[in-house]
C-alpha cells in the first residue's frame, strides 16, 4: 500500500493537463478583467471595487491575497521533511488574524478611504505621515514581491518546464493585465477564484491521502513515526532558539495586521460590520487550510519520502505535487501546478494594487499635489504607478534569480510588524500621539528592521558566508517592535500638538459613523 | 459633553476592553504554545494515541481556538455593541 513515487515524475517536464487548466484559469480571470474594467471609472472602483463587494466575498478575497505559494507549497514541503517543526509555521501565519479583527479591521474601514495612512493623515500632519507610511507600505510590497517573484520563477520552472525568465515575465504581464484594466474588481474576483481553487485542491489531496489510512489522522501520523521515528511528532532542531521562535512569532501575529495589501482589502466592503465579518471568514478558511497542511506534509512524508522530495527541490516545494501526482497521477499534478500559478498571481496582483495606491494617492495626490488634483488624475497616476511597479516587479525577479530569498517574506512581515502596526494602533487608540511621534515611530521600526536583518545570521552567515553575526536573531521583531513602539510614545510625550489631539476626539466620533461618501 | 456623548465614550471603553482582552487570549495562547515547543518537548512528545502528539493536538488546538476567539468577538459586535451605538446615535439626532 505505502509506496515511494519513483523518479519517473512528470515534474520538470511540459505537462498537458497543467497547460490545459493553466490556459482555462488565464481565460477565466482575463474574461473577468474584461468585465471589471468596464466598471472601473472611479478612484473608489479602481482602489475599493466601488465598496460593493459582500463580506463572505471578502472573506474569500482575504484568504486569497493571504495565502501565498510559501504558505501551500512551502509548509507542505517543510511538514513532509522535518514534521512537527513545520506545523509551528502552520500556526503562526494564521494566529496574526484575530490580532487584524479585534484592533484594526473596523475603525480602518471607518476611518480611511483607500490606504492605511488615510487614519493617521486624519489627525496628524498629512505630509509628514504619508510620507513615512508610503515608505513602510513600499518596503514591506517590494520585500513581499520579490519573494514571490522569484519563488514563482522556480516554480513554474520546475512545474511547466518554461526557463526562469519566461516564467517571470509571464507572471508580471498577467498580473499588470488584472490590475491595470480591472482594477479592486478584477484583483478580488482573481482572488476569490483561486481561493475556491486553492481550498479545493487541497481538500481533495488531503481526502485522497486519508483514504489510504481509514479516514484517520492518527494513524497517517503513526505511520509517519513508523517510518521515520516518533521524534517527527515532537519538536526537534528548528526550534533550538527558543528566542528565534518568540520573535518570528511576534512578527508573525502582528505583521499581518501591518500587511498593506490586507489592510486595503477592508476598503472594499461597505461597512465596519462588513469588515468585521469578512475576518471571521477569511480566519476560518485559512484555519482550515492550514489545518489540511498538517494531513498533506506527513501524508507527502509517509507516501512520497523526503528523500524524493528534496532530489525533485532542495527546498521541499514539491511536496504537494509529487503528492498529487501519486494520488491522481499527471492531470492531479497539472491541476495543483495550475492551482499554484494561481496563488501566485492572486498575490503579486493585490501588492501591486497596494504599492500603487501608496504611489498615487498617498505620495502623488496628497503629498505632491496638496489633494489638489484634477478630476482623473488619481486614477491616470495610479495606472501609471501599477505599470511601473509591475516592470520593477519582473526587474527584481529576474536581478535576485538564483538568490535565497525565503527570508524577504518574514523580513516583510517584521517591517509590517515593526512600522505599519505600531503606527496605526497609536493613531486609533491614543490621544497624545503626534505627527513628531508617528514619523518617529514608523522611520525606527523600518530603519532598525533593515539594519539587524543585515546584521542578523540571515544576512552574515548564509548569505555571506561569516563564521558569526553581530545580531544573534534571524527576525529582529523582538526588539523592533517595542522599540517602535516606545520611540513613537517618547517622541509625541516631548512634543504636544493640540490639532493631533482634537483630531483624535474627530476620530473617536468617526469611529462609529464611516466617512462621508466623496 | 452631552449624556449621549458619555455613553459612547462608555461603549468605546467596553469596546476597547473586550478587543485587548481577546488580544491578550490570542498572545497568551500562541506564545503558550511557542514556549511549550520550546521548553516542553517531553511533554508534547507523549503520544495520546499511537500518533497522535500531544504538540499535535496542541497545534490544532491553536488554530481552532484562534477562529473561536474571532467567533466570541463578531458575536459580542454583532448583538450588543452595534445595537447599542446604533440606539445611541438615534437618540443623539
Amino acid at each position: 500500500m505505502i509506496q515511494a513515487a519513483g523518479a519517473d515524475s512528470a515534474i520538470g517536464q511540459p505537462n498537458a493537463i497543467a497547460m490545459a487548466f493553466f490556459f482555462v484559469f488565464i481565460s477565466i480571470t482575463l474574461g473577468i478583467t474584461f468585465w471589471a474594467a468596464r466598471r472601473t471609472h472611479t478612484t473608489e472602483h479602481f482602489y475599493a471595487a466601488g465598496r460593493t463587494i459582500t463580506a463572505g466575498q471578502n472573506g474569500f478575497a482575504l484568504a486569497g491575497d493571504y495565502m501565498s505559494a510559501a504558505s501551500f507549497l512551502g509548509i507542505a514541503g517543510l511538514v513532509s521533511t522535518t514534521g512537527f517543526d513545520g506545523l509551528i509555521y502552520s500556526t503562526g501565519w494564521l494566529v496574526g488574524w484575530p490580532v487584524v479583527l479585534f484592533l484594526i479591521a473596523e475603525p480602518l474601514r471607518n476611518l480611511g478611504r483607500y490606504t492605511f495612512a488615510d487614519v493617521l493623515a486624519m489627525r496628524l500632519g498629512q505630509t509628514p505621515v504619508r510620507i513615512a507610511a508610503a515608505v513602510g507600505t513600499l518596503a514591506t510590497v517590494t520585500l513581499y514581491l520579490i519573494a514571490q517573484m522569484v519563488g514563482a520563477g522556480g516554480l513554474i520552472r520546475l512545474m511547466f518546464g518554461f526557463s526562469y525568465e519566461h516564467a517571470i515575465v509571464l507572471v508580471g504581464i498577467v498580473m499588470i493585465g488584472y490590475v491595470l484594466f480591472g482594477g479592486m474588481i478584477a484583483t478580488t474576483w482573481v482572488q476569490i477564484v483561486k481561493a475556491v481553487l486553492l481550498m479545493s485542491g487541497a481538500l481533495l489531496l488531503a481526502v485522497l491521502v486519508l483514504a489510504r489510512f481509514g479516514m484517520s489522522p492518527a494513524a497517517l501520523f503513526a505511520a509517519a513515526a513508523e517510518r521515520y521515528g516518533s521524534e517527527v511528532l515532537a519538536p526537534g532542531k528548528l526550534v533550538a532558539k527558543p528566542m528565534d521562535a518568540i520573535s518570528l512569532g511576534l512578527a508573525l501575529m502582528f505583521g499581518t495586521a501591518g500587511l498593506p495589501h490586507i489592510l486595503m482589502r477592508f476598503y472594499t466592503v461597505p461597512d465596519a460590520r462588513a469588515a468585521r465579518k469578512s475576518v471571521f471568514i477569511a480566519t476560518g478558511l485559512i484555519g482550515l487550510f492550514y489545518l489540511l497542511t498538517f494531513i498533506l506534509g506527513f501524508g507527502a512524508m509517509v507516501l512520497v519520502g523526503p528523500d524524493t522530495i528534496t532530489a525533485v527541490d532542495k527546498g521541499g516545494n514539491m511536496a504537494a505535487p509529487l503528492l498529487a501526482e501519486l494520488l491522481g497521477g499527471t492531470p492531479f499534478l497539472g491541476f495543483i501546478a495550475a492551482v499554484a500559478f494561481a496563488t501566485i498571481l492572486a498575490v503579486v496582483a493585490g501588492l501591486t494594487l497596494s504599492g500603487a495606491a501608496a504611489l498615487s494617492h498617498d505620495l502623488w495626490v496628497s503629498v505632491i499635489r496638496k489633494g489638489r488634483a484634477e478630476p482623473g488624475e488619481q486614477l491616470r497616476v495610479a495606472r501609471v504607478a501599477t505599470l511601473a511597479l509591475g516592470i520593477v516587479a519582473v526587474g527584481l525577479g529576474i536581478t535576485f534569480k538564483g538568490q535565497n530569498v525565503a527570508f524577504m517574506v518574514s523580513l516583510a512581515f517584521a517591517i509590517a510588524a515593526s512600522a505599519n502596526f505600531p503606527a496605526l494602533v497609536l493613531a486609533i487608540f491614543w490621544r497624545r500621539y503626534t505627527t513628531a511621534g508617528a514619523v518617529t515611530s514608523m522611520a525606527t521600526g523600518t530603519i532598525a528592521t533593515l539594519v539587524l536583518i543585515y546584521l542578523s545570521p540571515t544576512i552574515q552567515v548564509d548569505i555571506l558566508g561569516h563564521s558569526s553575526a553581530w545580531f544573534p536573531l534571524k527576525n529582529p521583531a523582538l526588539i523592533t517592535l517595542p522599540l517602535s513602539f516606545v520611540a513613537g510614545m517618547v517622541v509625541s510625550l516631548l512634543t504636544p500638538e493640540p490639532a493631533a489631539a482634537a483630531g483624535f476626539t474627530r476620530l473617536e466620533r468617526q469611529t462609529h459613523l464611516g466617512l462621508e461618501p466623496e | 459633553m452631552s449624556q449621549a456623548d458619555s455613553r459612547l465614550r462608555n461603549l468605546d471603553r467596553a469596546r476597547w476592553r473586550i478587543a485587548l482582552g481577546l488580544t491578550g487570549v490570542m498572545i497568551f495562547l500562541y506564545f503558550g504554545f511557542i514556549a511549550l515547543v520550546a521548553f516542553g518537548r517531553p511533554l508534547l512528545a507523549i503520544q495520546l494515541v499511537p500518533g497522535l502528539s500531544v504538540g499535535i493536538l496542541l497545534g490544532a488546538i491553536v488554530i481552532v481556538a484562534s477562529w473561536s476567539l474571532t467567533w466570541v468577538y463578531v458575536r459580542w459586535a454583532n448583538n450588543v455593541y452595534d445595537p447599542a451605538v446604533r440606539a445611541l446615535l438615534e437618540s443623539g439626532r
